[in-house]
């Protein structure tokens, strides 16, 4: 099976139909509620504070959906119309953004207590046409999370590498930005589970990262 | 997208980013909804702490809404009222459609079905 990241740019391909076949999908909505509930255990929030959230290519709330359980309130952003049509049909919590991550985190500075991004980020390694140029759109989107998070506010990104290229190219960027940077492996061993996430971290905090 | 998220978003085009004028953005042609939600005081005393209370106001204007007082209340924490009235003008106020433009460039973001749309053309991409 091909990468969808080598089919077409997201906003193509995650169409209507696409869009509903990978929501309805009980093993994709198992996998993706795994991997939330493993960043938000990577995230290390204070439980005792409700948290405004994130989420990076939140989809059709999938993600979303966990972190209303868990008490928070969030933003989510996906480059979608379909997917983010589908979120609307099923009701979601959170407030939703027509946007591109590689145009940057269109919020101010300290908005976000945590951020986090399940299945995303691998596309920016992407270039789709000239004015596409990775680096130029990891750049965007590093610095700008940056900013929106507050001050020790972390970022916990679950994502797909194509190779070990990307893993350089993205914590790379995230370093550049200012991030304290790290890449926690689950399952390594395994070809089939192993997944990476993101753990980055904007400033100090006093709470353990 | 909730009357809330007024507070934080701001244009996205990079020239913008060291502009003060770039948020808030100004609301036009806007239609509101009220969306029941479950109150949650600890989660408004915990945002109030981070509110731009002057961008607070001036969006609330722009929406037809000029009855917020013009400073940050303190101690609101023991305040119920005041926590419930912020509770429903932050949260339970929607922007189910409108304009959001903004004040150093001049985009205009659409919002749609409650959903701002973001993108930009090439022109204005990083
Ligand atoms: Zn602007």
């Amino acid at each position: 099976m091909s990468r969808p990241e080598e089919i077409a740019p997201p906003e193509f391909f995650y169409n209507d139909q696409e869009a509903k076949k990978y929501t309805a999908s009980t093993r994709v909505q198992h996998i993706q509620a795994k991997m939330t509930l493993r960043s938000l255990e990577l995230l290390n929030l204070d439980p005792d504070i409700p948290q405004l959230i994130l989420d990076v290519g939140c989809g059709s709330g999938l993600s979303g959906e966990i972190l209303t359980e868990e008490g928070h309130t969030w933003i989510g952003m996906d480059i979608s119309a379909d997917m983010l049509a589908t979120a609307l049909d099923r009701d979601v919590e959170g407030d939703l953004f027509l946007a591109d991550m590689g145009s940057g985190v269109p919020f101010r500075p300290g908005t976000f207590d945590a951020a986090i991004s399940i299945s995303a980020i691998q596309w920016l390694c992407n270039a789709d046409t000239h004015s596409n140029e990775p680096k130029v759109r990891l750049t965007r989107f590093f610095n700008t999370l940056y900013g929106a998070l507050k001050r020790g506010g972390k970022f916990v990104g679950q994502f797909y590498p194509a190779n070990e290229d990307q893993i350089i190219q993205i914590t790379g960027a995230a370093k550049v930005a200012g991030f304290q940077c790290g890449v926690v492996i689950d399952d390594p061993e395994s070809k089939k589970n192993k997944k990476h996430y993101l753990v980055l971290q904007a400033g100090t905090s006093d709470r353990p990262l | 997208m909730k009357f809330l998220t007024t507070n934080f978003v701001k244009c996205a085009v990079k020239s913008c980013d060291a502009s003060e004028k770039s948020f808030p953005l100004k609301y036009e042609e806007c239609q509101l909804q009220s969306e029941e939600q479950e109150f949650n005081p600890a989660f408004i005393v915990s945002m109030l702490d981070r509110i731009d209370w002057d961008a607070l106001v001036s969006v609330a204007a722009d929406l037809g809404n000029r009855s917020i007082p013009a400073e940050k209340p303190e101690n609101i924490e023991q305040n119920e009222a005041l926590l419930r009235e912020l509770h429903s003008l932050l949260l339970e106020t929607q922007i189910v459609e409108g304009k959001m433009m903004c004040q150093n460039c001049g985009h205009i973001y659409y919002i749609k079905d409650s959903i701002p749309n973001f993108l930009l053309p090439p022109h204005l991409a990083n």
